[in-house]
């Protein structure tokens, strides 16, 4: 029998205010915007839980009392639950009572979305560990299943989670890498024993995801009947769909039919005796690996490139995280709470996106996702604000 | 058959006192390209070499008419305004509603000599030659509004005899070409023209009228080579491209990096006003009144800038911030301006606040990063905003019209 793994990515950065040169040394505060800009985070995590958390949550929880075989899985980063247990509580009721279900799963990430992993690998596992602890007094469970920040992922990575103790891992299935493979079977990393790879089928992923309301994709509208057809029709062990849980409700209105959809599908999925629900840990469980995957570099779910340069890509934001990773020691030395905070939630991807300049250069601007009116403005206000926390590392330090 | 057009300037390169004559420069040569035919009317005769449109001159012996002296420009300098010309207030030298007066005369004998399809006119000041041309032939008119009267005014002693002209002209025009959506709305709400009659077309950049060469930067280099950052100010040193917030945001910046230059480059009757503020403001000492540059010297300055800030207060398009791209320097646009409608890989700012101009230039002058990718990014982007993609709207314009 073959499988459908859900796993809804739920994340929310905290954004850099406009934040300026004369507000260094006089303002700590570097995410507290209240104004009517989208780099409000109050005001954004309301909207999206109002759009997209709290009917697309009620909505699956009613779906998986009704059909008692449906499984889901969502990996939550710390700083999203910390901003909804702040702004919208009960939407953290209602995941709870989600994986009261016992059908849902909630995988490991790191805390503060951050790409520390690359960067600096003993941040990266202080934030892997807050993230299990907070999950823990949330939810009472404990991941057993990795994913890292946008889907990255590389061999050594693989390694870390099977020393880390994880059963599996996720990552994109990405045609260079499968090169004659399906991305439908359970794969083993390079230079691991027995931890599991799991890969997204990005095709049937991103048919939800992003050609849902496409009205130019032949294949629109999308029926659950179709949608239906093509999971049973894909060759395979599981299929792997994955992707933001803002697709819902957020990404794709609620007026394109998506929440129609997502009543729907389960219901189709069941109507076939050849198709089942597994959480990941059930789909390694289930099934062996078929192969061994290499993946030398890093690959990401991102765009056509697939890699980091969406976040890595340009001077500036090469100049932004290596700053921002230099200061580490310093930071971390001065056993301040707050400022030590500061630092990891600057250390979210999303600062990073908000200065890609790929598309918005050259005049995709549709394709250029951000709060901000240029990168060149986003790379500003965050360099301003490392420059103040930087002040607030280094003030009255007594040279070693 | 190759369309004729009859058309009315006022300025061209290199006697040009502003972004007018560029755009004249750049669009007929695009346009001819295409297959038009351009007859270029100026008032006086000048030294001018443009191969591919057949320059006519309103004061030459073969169209026999009455020989005078234009008073070229249309702005006064800074020192004809200290002079006491320009009274009342009007920012206009002296006889200069003679001048377009009689202008406009010649406009009807011009357009009955010469064999022509359309007629076009650039800004107020060769309106009156457009209109004078239609009614004498009948034939159909387009005028081309680069910048108006609001603009150069800032919104203050409005001039209403400009205004009328302006006015006039739109209103008799068969089509109304604006450089910028900013300047098609000024042209529907203050001079009550529809909307549908308004077609906006950008103004572009190419290397015929785009500054090209760098040259030695002999006293700029030095200072630079001396630890200086340089941020340019180039434009008319008037009320409508804002000086007084550029000064206002050297100000800010100085008091957080030292080692820089503010560069006043232009003319204007706020010269002596600007440089009396940068007294007051305590910054005279690292600000720079250059006057105004041609050629060479302007070039030589645009590749020396480290970044280049365009203040303006009310700007219908600003190729100067194009330019200034071209040539790899980062900008700094307010968003008051057209230009900032088209452009991407430049800062927005509003005009008036200057503290997040002064944060942005800090940003700028502090980061390689920024500076890198903003100027490689701009560059490419300013190749691609070309006379050729304006012309071909003109053109599409001409077409339906004829």
């Amino acid at each position: 029998m073959k499988s459908v793994c859900f796993y809804f990515q739920v994340h929310q950065p905290y954004r850099v205010k406009r934040y300026r040169i004369f507000d260094m040394g006089n303002d700590p505060e570097y995410f507290n915007d209240r104004s009517d800009a989208d780099l409000n985070n109050k005001k954004i995590v309301e909207k999206v839980s109002k759009k997209s958390y709290i009917p697309a949550t009620s909505l699956l929880l009613e779906l998986l009392k009704r059909h008692p075989q449906m499984r889901v899985s969502y990996s939550f980063s710390g700083i999203a639950l910390e901003q909804l247990e702040r702004y919208t509580p009960e939407v953290i009721e209602l995941f709870k009572r989600l994986v009261e279900t016992g059908q849902v799963e909630i995988l490991g990430e790191t805390y503060y979305h951050s790409l520390a992993f690359f960067y600096s690998p003993a941040e990266f596992e202080r934030q892997v560990t807050q993230h299990r602890s907070l999950v823990r007094r949330l939810f009472g469970v404990w991941p057993r299943v990795f994913r890292n920040t946008e889907l990255s992922y590389r061999n050594d990575l693989g390694i870390w989670a099977e020393q880390a103790g994880y059963r599996g891992i996720l990552a994109e299935g990405w045609d260079p890498i499968l090169g004659w493979r399906s991305p439908n079977y359970v794969y083993r990393p390079k230079g691991a024993e027995k931890i599991a790879l799991l890969l997204k089928n990005y095709k049937l992923s991103d048919d939800i995801a992003f050609r849902f309301s496409s009205r130019t994709w032949s294949e629109w509208p999308l029926t659950t009947e179709k949608f239906g057809q093509w999971l049973g029709e894909a060759p395979g062990d599981t299929v792997n769909l994955f992707m933001d849980y803002e697709t819902f409700g957020e990404h794709q209105w609620e007026d394109t039919g998506i929440f129609a959809f997502l009543e729907k599908l389960p219901e189709e999925i069941l109507k076939n005796p050849g198709l089942t629900f597994k959480t990941p840990s059930e789909v390694i469980a289930s099934y062996d690996a078929k192969d061994e995957m290499d993946v030398p570099h890093t690959l990401t779910w991102a765009d056509t490139d697939r890699d980091l340069t969406a976040w890595v890509g340009n001077p500036m934001q090469k100049a932004a995280i290596e700053n921002l990773y230099a200061m580490e020691d310093d930071i971390l030395l001065r056993n301040d709470t707050k400022l030590i905070e500061d630092w990891r939630k600057l250390q979210t991807s999303d600062h990073f996106y908000y200065m890609c300049t790929k598309w918005f250069a050259d005049g995709d601007v549709h394709a250029y996702f951000s709060p901000y009116e240029s990168p060149y403005d986003a790379y500003i206000a965050y360099m301003n604000a490392l420059s103040d926390l930087r002040l607030r590392a280094t003030k009255n330090k007594v040279p070693v | 058959m190759r369309t004729r057009v009859l058309m009315f300037g006022w300025e061209f390169p290199p006697f040009n006192s502003g972004g007018l004559g560029v755009a004249c420069l750049g669009l007929t040569k695009a346009l001819s390209v295409l297959g038009s035919e351009i007859l270029f009317v100026m008032p006086k005769r000048l030294d001018i070499r443009a191969p591919w449109t057949q320059l006519i001159f309103a004061d030459e012996a073969d169209i026999t008419v009455h020989t005078y002296n234009s008073a070229l420009t249309p702005y006064i300098t800074s020192k004809s305004y200290s002079r006491g010309e320009g009274e009342g207030g009007s920012i206009y030298a002296g006889d200069l509603f003679g001048e377009v007066e009689r202008y406009a005369r010649f406009g009807a004998r011009i357009a009955s000599k010469e064999r022509f399809d359309i007629i076009y006119a650039h800004d107020w000041l060769s309106f009156g030659a457009g209109m004078a041309a239609k009614r004498a032939t009948g034939k159909p008119l387009i005028v081309h509004v680069h910048a108006t009267e609001f603009d150069r005014s800032g919104g203050l002693n409005v001039n209403q005899h400009v205004y009328d002209i302006e006015r006039a002209g739109m209103q008799r025009a068969d089509c109304v070409i604006a450089v910028s959506e900013f300047t098609k709305r000024i042209i529907v709400e203050r001079y009550g023209v529809p909307a549908d009659k308004v077609k906006v077309v950008y103004n572009g950049i190419d290397e015929t009228t785009a500054p090209t060469h760098e040259y030695e930067l002999s006293r700029l280099r030095a200072l630079k080579r001396s630890g200086y950052k340089l941020v340019l100010f180039l434009g008319r040193i008037t009320l409508q491209k804002g000086p007084d917030y550029f000064l206002q945001a050297a100000a800010r910046v100085l008091k957080y990096e030292k080692n820089v230059l503010f560069v006043v480059s232009g003319s204007g009757d706020m010269e002596a006003q600007m440089m009396q503020l940068a007294g007051s403001l305590g910054i005279a000492h690292a600000v720079f009144f250059t006057g105004f540059l041609h050629g060479k010297e302007r070039d030589e300055i645009y590749s020396a800038a480290d970044l280049f800030v365009m203040p303006s207060v009310s700007e219908p398009f600003g190729i100067a911030a194009l330019e200034a791209m071209r040539l790899g320097a980062p900008i700094i646009i307010s968003k008051q301006s057209g230009v900032a409608e088209v452009v991407r890989n430049a800062l927005k700012v509003d005009f008036w606040d200057v503290e997040k101009m002064a944060d942005m230039i800090l940003g700028v002058l502090r980061s390689p990063a920024l500076r890198y990718s903003m100027a490689e990014h701009g560059k490419r982007e300013a190749e691609n905003l070309t006379w050729e993609e304006a012309a071909r709207k003109v053109d599409g314009i001409i077409h339906q019209l004829v």
